[in-house]
C-alpha cells in the first residue's frame, strides 16, 4: 500500500506537469512538491512495513516467463527508501527558493518527479528486469535535468554525454541481466538468484552447476552497469560534466542518491559478487582507484561544484571498493563484514546522502548568493556573509572529512577501511586512507579559499545570507543536524540504515583514520592559508589526467572514422554488387528490347504488376495441369 | 461476411471514392476512422482468445484450391491494429495536396491490411502488391527531390522490391507445390499448416525453401545486403508515403516469415548454414546500419537508415523462434511502426516549414516549438528503446527470448549474435541523441526556427505518442492479443 503510494505519485505528478505545463505555471510547483511530502509520510509509515516481495503492477507474462513490477521490501529498500524520499523533499523544498526565477519551472520539477519515480523503482525492485527498466528512467530524469538549460552548448553536451556514458554500462547490465536469466532457468527475480548463488544453491560456490568463468562474467558484466551509473573509471567522465545542471540536481541526483543507485545495486546482488573471487577483486580495485584518482583530480579544480563532483566520484570508489572488500572478506571466512545485518558500503551510502546533500546545497546557496558565480577564488570572506551557510558546510565538510567521533562521516569510513584490512589485501587498505588524506586536504582546501580571507570580487563581497531565504536555509540546517547524528544508532536504527555490527575498530584501522584527517588538515592549512592564488599548479591533476580528450580521440576513431569507412564500403559494395551491377546488365538487355519500353515509370510498375499476376497464373493454372 | 472484410474492402472503396470525385479529405479521414473503430472492435473480441477468429471463406475455384478467406489471430490483428493507426496519422498530418495523396495513402493501407487479415497465401502476396505500386508511384510523382533524382530513386526501388518479390513467389510456389504433392493444390494457409503437421518436409529441404523464402521476404524488409533501396526511397517519398510504408508495409516481409515460413518450415530456420546466414545478415543491419546512421547528417537520412537498422532486432527474433522472442519480435514490429511513423511524419513538417534538415543549419527549435519537441523526444527516445515506450517491451523480450536456453559457459552462435546486437542499442543511442541536440538544443545555428504546429495539426501525432507510452507502460495490452502459442 505505502509502496504503491510512493511510487506512483510522483509518476502522475510528473504525467500532469508534462500534459499541462503551459497552462500550470504555479500549479506545477506545488504539485510536484506536494507529491514529494506525500511520499516522504508515506514512506515513514513504509519503514515499519513486514519484509515481503509482492506483485504491484504487470508488465510482461509470456507463458512461465514474469518481468512484472515487484516490490521486495527488505532493510536494504527501506533503508534506501527513506535516504530518497527525505533528500528528495529537502531537495525540492529547497528548489522552492533556488529555481524562483526560472522560466521553465515547471519542466524542471516535472523532471524532479520522474527522477523520484524511477529512483522509487530502482530502490523497491524485486527483479532485475525491473530495476534495469527504472535504472533507464533515472537515466532519461538526469538526462533531462542535466540538460534545463539546453540553450547553453556545454548543458546540451553534458546531458547528451552522461546518456551516452550510461548506456555503455547498460550495455554491460543487459548482457548480465540475459546471463543470468539463461542460467537460473528463466527467473530474474533477486530473491530466486539469491538462493539459487547461496552456498548449496543451484549455481553457488561448489555445487555441481557452479562454473567459475560464468559466475565472473555474469558479475562483472553486471558491475559494469554499476561502472556507469555510480560513474568509476573508466566511465567516470559524465559526472563532472553534469554538474551544468542546477544546483538542486546535483545534490539530489549526481550526490546523493542515483550515482549511489550502482552501489545499492551492488549490494542487492552481492551474493553474485561473493561468489566469484576474481570478481570481488576486479570490483575492489577499480573502486579504490577511482577514489584515488578522483580525489587527486578534486585537488587542482577550482569551480566549487566540480569539486564537490570529483569528491562524490571519489567517495563512491570508496564504496564501490567496500562492495568488493566485503565479498572478499566473506571469502576468507570474515562473516562479521558480510551483507546481514550491516553493510560498510550501505552504510557510507546513507552517511554520504546526507552531508554530500548538504555540502551541494550549501554550494547552491553560495552560488545563488555571488549571482552564479563558481570559481572558489573569486569567492573568500564568505564567512562573515553567510553564517548558516558558513556553519552548515563547515559541518557538512568535517563530516566528509571523517572529524574523529563528532561526524557519522568517520563512523562510516572507518567501517570501509575496517573492511579493506580484512580483505587481506593491503594495497586497498593503502589506497583508501590515502584517499582519506587527499578528501580532507582538498576539502580543508575549499572552506579555507571560499569562506576565510578576504572577499577577492564584488560579487563575493556583496553576497547576503538575506537574499538566500528559509525554504534554502532550513534544508541546509536539517541536513546538517543529519551530517553529525546519522551514525548514532538512536538514529541509525529506526532509519533502518545498514550499520556494520559494532565490533572494536582495528586499532590499525582508528589510528590510520585520525593520522588521515591530521594530516590533510593540516596540509591544506600549511599551504592555503592566506593564500588568494593557487599556490600548486600540478597540469595532470587539474586537466583530469586528459581523459576526455583520449576518449575524444578514440570515439573520433573508433565511431566517426569507422562510420565514414563502413559508410564507403557499404556505399561500393553493397551497392555495386547488388544494385549497379545487375542494372547495367538490364541496362544492356533493355537497349536490345527498346521496343517494349515506353519510358514511363507508370508503365513499368503496371507491367510489373501484371507480370507478377501473368506468373501467378501460369504457375496455378498451366503448371498443375502440364503435371497431370 | 466477416467484419474483417468489410475493414479490407473500406479503405479501398473509399479510396475509389475520392478517385471519381468525393472529398479527398473528409471521404479519407472517415472511413480511416471507422475503420480503426472495427480494428479496435475486433481487438476488444479477441482479448484473451486463442486460434483464428472472424474467419469467413469465398471459394473461387475448386482445383487447385482457392478462395478468399479472412481471418485474424492475435498477430493480425496487431498489426491491423499498427496499420489503421498509422493510416489515421497519416492522412491526418496531409495539408494541401492533390487528391492522390489520400488516394494512396488509402490503398496503400487498404493493401496492408488485406494482406494481415487473409489467410490464402494467393491473396496474401496479391494485396502487398497492391501496396506496392502506388508506393512507387508517389515516390516518382512527387517525391521531394528533382524530377530526375526522385524517378531514379523510385526505379531503385521497383526493381529492388520487384526481385524480391520474384524470389519470394518462387519461394511460395516451391513450397506449395512441396505440400501439395497429391492431386489437390491449396493455397489456403490452414489447409497447409495442417498439412506441415502431418508430414513435414526433411529438415534439408525446409531449410532450402526457408532460405528462398527469407531472401524473398527479407529484401521486402531491406535485410542487409538488399536494404540500399530503402534509405534514398523514406528520404525521398513523399511524408504519408513514408510514413505508412517504413511503418506498416515493411512490416508484410516479417509477418509473412512468422506466418508462413516459421510454421510451415518449423526447422528451416534453425538448419546450422541458414541461421548462420541469417545471424550474419541481421548483424549488417545492425551493425554495418548503426554506423552508417552514425555517419548521416540530415534527418531523414539519419531515420531511414535507422529504420534499417531496426530491423535487424526483428530478425534476430524471427531467428531465436522461442515464443518469448516471436512475441517480442511482433512487440517491436508494433513498436517499430508507430515510432518511425511519428519521426518521419514530424520529419516531413520540419522539412516543410525549414526547408532543410542538416544537422548543422538547425538547432535550438525546442525554444519556439515546445509542443513539437516533446513530440519528437517520444519518437526519439521510442527508437532508443527506452523503458516505458513500446519498443523496450519487444527488443528485451527479443534478448530474452535468446536465452532461455542456456548453457552456463558454452553461449551460442545465437548467444553471441545478441551480444554483438546489444552494442547497436548504443549506437541507436548515439545517432538519436545527436540528431536531438542538433536540432533542438543549443540555438539556432543560422537563425532558422519553426512554431508549434496548431493544435489540429499535433493531434495525429499525439496520438501516436500516446500509443507508446500506454502500450509501452502495459505491453500486456499486446500480449493479451497473443495468448496463443505461436
Amino acid at each position: 500500500m505505502h509502496a504503491s503510494i510512493i511510487l506512483l505519485l510522483p509518476f502522475f505528478s510528473a504525467l500532469v506537469i508534462l500534459l499541462g505545463h503551459r497552462h500550470l505555471k504555479g500549479a506545477a510547483v506545488l504539485i510536484s512538491v506536494g507529491s514529494s511530502i506525500i511520499s516522504f509520510i508515506a514512506c515513514l509509515f513504509f519503514l515499519a512495513a513486514e519484509n515481503d516481495n509482492k506483485l504491484l503492477l504487470p508488465f510482461l507474462d509470456v507463458g512461465h516467463f514474469h518481468a512484472n513490477i515487484d516490490v521486495l521490501i527488505d532493510k536494504q529498500s527501506r533503508g534506501m527508501m527513506f535516504i530518497v524520499s527525505f533528500i528528495g523533499m529537502l531537495v525540492h523544498i529547497f528548489s522552492l527558493g533556488y529555481m524562483k526565477d526560472d522560466d521553465a519551472k515547471p519542466r524542471f520539477f516535472g523532471s524532479l518527479s520522474l527522477f523520484m519515480f524511477s529512483m522509487t523503482g530502482i530502490v523497491l525492485a524485486g527483479n532485475l528486469i525491473m530495476m534495469f527498466i527504472f535504472w533507464e528512467l533515472v537515466g532519461l530524469s538526469s538526462y533531462l535535468l542535466i540538460g534545463h538549460w539546453y540553450q547553453k552548448a556545454s548543458a546540451a553536451e553534458a546531458c547528451k554525454k552522461a546518456f551516452l556514458t550510461n548506456r555503455i554500462g547498460d550495455f554491460g547490465f543487459m548482457i548480465g541481466i540475459l546471463l543470468l536469466f539463461g542460467a537460473n532457468g528463466g527467473s530474474v527475480n533477486l530473491f530466486d538468484l539469491k538462493s539459487a548463488f547461496a552456498p548449496g544453491g543451484t549455481l553457488g560456490l561448489g555445487s555441481p552447476g557452479y562454473h567459475a568463468g560464468f559466475t565472473t562474467a555474469a558479475a562483472l558484466c553486471i558491475f559494469l552497469g554499476a561502472v556507469g551509473k555510480s560513474a568509476q573509471f573508466p566511465l567516470h567522465v559524465w559526472l563532472p560534466d553534469a554538474m551544468e545542471g542546477p544546483t538542486p540536481v546535483s545534490a539530489l541526483i549526481h550526490a546523493a542518491t542515483m550515482v549511489a543507485a550502482g552501489v545499492y545495486m551492488l549490494v542487492r546482488v552481492s551474493f553474485l559478487i561473493e561468489a566469484s573471487p576474481l570478481a570481488a577483486e576486479i570490483i575492489a580495485g577499480i573502486g579504490a582507484f577511482t577514489a584515488l584518482m578522483a580525489a587527486l583530480m578534486a585537488t587542482q579544480q577550482n569551480d566549487i561544484k566540480r569539486i564537490l563532483a570529483y569528491s562524490t566520484l571519489s567517495q563512491l570508489g570508496y564504496m564501490v571498493m567496500a562492495v568488493g572488500a566485503v565479498a572478499m572478506a566473506v571469502q576468507h571466512g570474515h562473516e562479521a563484514h558480510g551483507p546481514n545485518p550491516g553493510h560498510p558500503a550501505m552504510f557510507h551510502l546513507y552517511t554520504h546522502a546526507f552531508f554530500k546533500a548538504l555540502l551541494f546545497l550549501g554550494s547552491g546557496a553560495i552560488i545563488y548568493a555571488c549571482h552564479h558565480e563558481q570559481d572558489i577564488w573569486k569567492m573568500g570572506g564568505l564567512r562573515k556573509h553567510m553564517p548558516i551557510t558558513f556553519w552548515t558546510f563547515l559541518i557538512g565538510t568535517l563530516a566528509l572529512m571523517g572529524l574523529p567521533w563528532v561526524t557519522s562521516g568517520f563512523y562510516s569510513k572507518e567501517g570501509i577501511l575496517g573492511a579493506a584490512y580484512d580483505s587481506g589485501c593491503s594495497i586497498l587498505f593503502h589506497a583508501g586512507t590515502l584517499t582519506a588524506v587527499l578528501t580532507s586536504f582538498y576539502m580543508m582546501r575549499l572552506v579555507i579559499v571560499a569562506f576565510f580571507g578576504k572577499s577577492r570580487t564584488d560579487s563575493a563581497h556583496h553576497a547576503a545570507e538575506g537574499g538566500v531565504g528559509l525554504a534554502m536555509l532550513l534544508p541546509l540546517i536539517i541536513l546538517a543536524v543529519f551530517s553529525i547524528l546519522s551514525a548514532w544508532d538512536g538514529f541509525a536504527t529506526p532509519l533502518q540504515a545498514l550499520k556494520p555490527a559494532h565490533e572494536t575498530p582495528h586499532a590499525t584501522v582508528l589510528f590510520a583514520s585520525i593520522l588521515a584527517f591530521l594530516i590533510g588538515t593540516g596540509a591544506a592549512i600549511y599551504f592555503y592559508r592566506g593564500k588568494a592564488k593557487e599556490p600548486i599548479n600540478i597540469k595532470l591533476f587539474a586537466n583530469k589526467f586528459y581523459f576526455d580528450e583520449i576518449y575524444a580521440v578514440i570515439v573520433r576513431i573508433c565511431q566517426d572514422r569507422l562510420a565514414w569507412i563502413v559508410t564507403a564500403l557499404e556505399r561500393v559494395f553493397v551497392d555495386g554488387l547488388i544494385a549497379r551491377l545487375p542494372t547495367a546488365l538490364v541496362a544492356r538487355l533493355g537497349a536490345a528490347t527498346r521496343m517494349l519500353q515506353g519510358g514511363h515509370l507508370q508503365g513499368y510498375t503496371f507491367l510489373l504488376g501484371g507480370g507478377v499476376i501473368g506468373v501467378v497464373y501460369l504457375v496455378v493454372f498451366v503448371l498443375p495441369r502440364l503435371g497431370h | 461476411m466477416s467484419v474483417l472484410e468489410l475493414i479490407i474492402a473500406l479503405p479501398l472503396l473509399a479510396a475509389l471514392a475520392v478517385w471519381l470525385g468525393a472529398p479527398a479529405r473528409a471521404a479519407s479521414l472517415g472511413a480511416t476512422f471507422i475503420n480503426l473503430i472495427l480494428v479496435f472492435y475486433t481487438a476488444v473480441q479477441y482479448w484473451g482468445k486463442t486460434g483464428l477468429a472472424f474467419t469467413h471463406s469465398r471459394p473461387i475455384l475448386e482445383n487447385p484450391s482457392l478462395s478468399f478467406a479472412v481471418g485474424a489471430d492475435g498477430i493480425s490483428i496487431i498489426l491491423a491494429l499498427l496499420t489503421t493507426l498509422v493510416m489515421l496519422a497519416a492522412i491526418w498530418q496531409i495539408q494541401d495536396r492533390p487528391a492522390i495523396f489520400y488516394v494512396s495513402s488509402l490503398l496503400i493501407g487498404g493493401g496492408a491490411l488485406g494482406a494481415f487479415l487473409t489467410t490464402d497465401v494467393f491473396f496474401i502476396y496479391a494485396f502487398h502488391e497492391l501496396a506496392l505500386i502506388p508506393t512507387f508511384l508517389m515516390i516518382a510523382l512527387h517525391g521531394r527531390a528533382e524530377p530526375a533524382q526522385r524517378k531514379a530513386v523510385a526505379w531503385k526501388a521497383t526493381i529492388y522490391l520487384g526481385a524480391g518479390s520474384l524470389v519470394l513467389l518462387a519461394g511460395l510456389v516451391w513450397l506449395v507445390l512441396e505440400f501439395s504433392g497429391g492431386s489437390k493444390l491449396t493455397f489456403d494457409l490452414e489447409a497447409l499448416r495442417s498439412q506441415a503437421r502431418l508430414t513435414p518436409l526433411p529438415d534439408a529441404k525446409q531449410a532450402q525453401i526457408f532460405f528462398v523464402l527469407l531472401l524473398g521476404f527479407g529484401s521486402l524488409v531491406s535485410l542487409f545486403p538488399f536494404h540500399s533501396w530503402a534509405a534514398p526511397a523514406y528520404a525521398t517519398a513523399p511524408t504519408p508515403v513514408a510514413m505508412l510504408h517504413s511503418g506498416v508495409l515493411k512490416k508484410f516481409g516479417l509477418y509473412g516469415l512468422i506466418r508462413i515460413a516459421l510454421p510451415l518450415l518449423p526447422h528451416g530456420a534453425h538448419v546450422e548454414w541458414v541461421q548462420n546466414a541469417l545471424l550474419l545478415m541481421l548483424l549488417g543491419n545492425i551493425l554495418v546500419m548503426g554506423l552508417v546512421t552514425i555517419h548521416a547528417n540530415r534527418l531523414d537520412d539519419t531515420l531511414a537508415n535507422s529504420s534499417v537498422m531496426h530491423m535487424g532486432y526483428i530478425f534476430l527474433g524471427i531467428a531465436a523462434g522461442t515464443e518469448i522472442a516471436l512475441k517480442g519480435a511482433v512487440i517491436l514490429m508494433f513498436a517499430h511502426g508507430i515510432s518511425i511513423a511519428l519521426l518521419f511524419g514530424l520529419c516531413g513538417r520540419m522539412r516543410n516549414q525549414l526547408g532543410t534538415l542538416e544537422y548543422n543549419k538547425l538547432g535550438g527549435l525546442a525554444t519556439h516549438a515546445p509542443a513539437f519537441t516533446v513530440l519528437f523526444a517520444f519518437g526519439t527516445f521510442a527508437s532508443i528503446g527506452l523503458p516505458g515506450l513500446t519498443n523496450f517491451a519487444g527488443e528485451v523480450m527479443i534478448f530474452l527470448g535468446n536465452f532461455t536456453e542456456f548453457k552456463a559457459g558454452a553461449l551460442t552462435n545465437l548467444q553471441w549474435t545478441v551480444i554483438l546486437a546489444l552494442w547497436g542499442v548504443v549506437m541507436s543511442a548515439v545517432y538519436m541523441l545527436r540528431a536531438y541536440r542538433g536540432i533542438f538544443h543549443g540555438s539556432p545555428a543560422t537563425g532558422l526556427f519553426m512554431i508549434d504546429p496548431a493544435f489540429s495539426q499535433r493531434v495525429p501525432f499525439i496520438f501516436l505518442a500516446t500509443t507508446l507510452l500506454v502500450t509501452g507502460c502495459c505491453p500486456w495490452l499486446l500480449l493479451n492479443l497473443m495468448k496463443s502459442a505461436l
